[in-house]
């Protein structure tokens, strides 16, 4: 048996371990990556081989927590593909304007960056006031820093290019307030949103959302998993609600494709079919 | 240079070529695409470093310049032979053993995002000993550490030459980890590869 034959069997291992162990199933996210995650890991560790890792998982929850926390992959940005937020304003936000509320569900919000962004677009387009928006992730870090709204100065220089490039009409600098190297999204962003802890591998469906965003969360599941949550998310939104993937994320291989027409090839925006 | 014969591998035939260029590789891309014949058998992966707000224009400006398709794959896209898949701008691009393609934003790798260390490595413990990689001219080390996992798992290393290179630094750092077996210019790695399936 040769080398990659053994990782295989240690990754193996380690993946059941902590799914034993504290009920986090990592058996189905994307291997490639989450092995990747596993040696770079371990090469900052203080173990020889991934096997080593093992008995620190069963027995050191701190060791365990930080390797979660490198799991979990928040990079993220401020008005990301400035063509979805685009695609937004000028084909949802008309259709959801019609519902007297709306509610959203940001799935695998990180940091908050693209919570943020899209209340931006919400208020400008008058949809915010009557909204009610839902941001979760399984990183509790994240979310705290997701909550406190406070992003590095220097990243806010594309941010407001990127916020030009989707039709914002005001000037970017409104919505947030710059003290020294930092910039705190202005309070008014943060009233209609809560930010909470959901595990999209085992948690339940989130009833009646109008429009639900999971960006760049799918891409690290396997087939399995992904059509797990793509069923999660079709029981989770009203009839004629939308649905907003990542850029490099599809539908058209899911089993719930049917089920969906799609509103925006590039920004991989989908509408739930009313029957 | 010594051109090398096309080779079989003793235990078979090669069933996958990755390429990865920067800086001036895009030039060497051209020669090497344009030498492979329109029923080419194996699937091309390619990481060129782009500028991260690249919409697809550059998996267009390929597909120019070659008789092969193009494809800037989506996530879980299937690897097919006779393509070229080429890295979306801003995602990492990994090969999974079910030989289907999966994208990552996760932080860049030796500054760049694709990069094409991730994609040799995933590529290596796919195919084995039955990849050939390719490194191009470009102007930072990466690809090096990918190169010599994908030469430790058997599979053949080639870098272009540094002295046709438009920036040297790419390859000639392969060269000096030694963990490229063949050193060549982008036109004999044409016909290399086109012989590799013929
Ligand atoms: C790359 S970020 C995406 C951030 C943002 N949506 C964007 O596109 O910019 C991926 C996020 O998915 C979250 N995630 C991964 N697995 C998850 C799970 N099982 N349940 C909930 N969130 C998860 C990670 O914690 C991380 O914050």
């Amino acid at each position: 048996m040769n080398d990659a034959k053994i990782e295989m069997i240690e990754i193996d291992l380690l993946l059941e371990t902590i799914f034993q162990r504290y009920g986090y199933d990592f058996r189905s996210y994307a291997r490639a990556s989450i092995e990747r995650r596993i040696r770079q890991f371990l090469a900052g560790s203080r173990c020889s081989s991934i096997s080593e890792m093992i008995p620190k998982i069963l027995h050191d929850e701190e060791f365990f927590s930080n390797l979660v926390q490198y799991f979990s992959i928040s990079v993220t940005e401020i008005f990301r593909d400035p063509l979805v937020y685009r695609a937004v304003r000028e084909k949802v936000l008309p259709l959801l304007k019609t519902w007297p509320h709306v509610k959203i569900w940001h799935a695998g919000c990180a940091t908050g960056e693209e919570v943020y962004s899209l209340a931006i677009v919400l208020k400008e387009e008058e949809v915010y006031d009557r909204a009610t928006i839902y941001a979760t992730d399984f990183n509790d870090e994240s979310l705290d820093r997701a909550r406190e709204g406070v992003y590095a100065l220097g990243k806010l220089k594309d941010a407001t290019k990127n916020y030009q490039q989707t039709g914002g009409k005001a000037s970017f600098s409104e919505y947030y307030h710059a003290h020294y190297d930092a910039a705190a999204m202005d309070g008014s962003l943060k009233e209609r949103i809560t930010f909470a802890n959901h595990n999209l591998a085992v948690d339940a469906a989130f009833g009646e959302m109008h429009l639900i965003f999971c960006r760049n969360v799918l891409i690290y599941f396997n087939r399995e998993l992904q059509n797990r949550v793509l069923e999660l998310f079709t029981d989770s939104l009203v009839h004629g609600g939308f649905l907003c993937l990542g850029t490099k994320e599809d539908l058209q291989f899911s089993e719930v494709s049917n089920l969906y027409e799609l509103v925006d090839a590039k920004a991989k925006i989908y509408k739930k079919k009313s029957t | 240079m010594r051109v090398s014969e096309p080779r079989r591998r003793p235990g078979g035939t090669y069933q996958a070529v990755v390429i990865g260029g920067s800086a001036g590789g895009v030039e060497a891309l051209q020669v090497i695409l344009l030498a492979l014949p329109h029923d080419f058998m194996l699937p091309v992966l390619v990481v060129e470093h782009l500028h991260h707000s690249d919409d697809g224009s550059f998996a267009l400006h390929l597909a120019s310049l070659t008789q092969l398709p193009v494809i800037e794959p989506c996530d879980k896209t299937r690897i097919e032979g006779g393509r070229v898949y080429t890295a979306p701008a801003n995602y990492h691009m990994l090969v999974e053993r079910d030989g289907t393609i999966g994208l990552s934003v996760e932080e860049r790798v030796n500054w760049s995002r694709p990069s094409i260390d991730v994609l040799f490595e995933s590529a290596a413990l796919a195919w084995g000993e039955a990849l050939v990689a390719v490194l191009l001219s470009g102007a930072n080390a990466d690809g090096t550490k990918g190169l010599g996992t994908v030469k430790k798992a058997g599979g053949l290393t080639i870098a272009q030459d540094p002295a046709e290179a438009k920036s040297r630094v790419m390859p000639q750092a392969a060269i000096n980890a030694g963990v490229v077996s063949e050193v060549l210019r982008a036109e004999q790695i044409g016909r290399l590869l086109a012989a590799l399936s013929g």
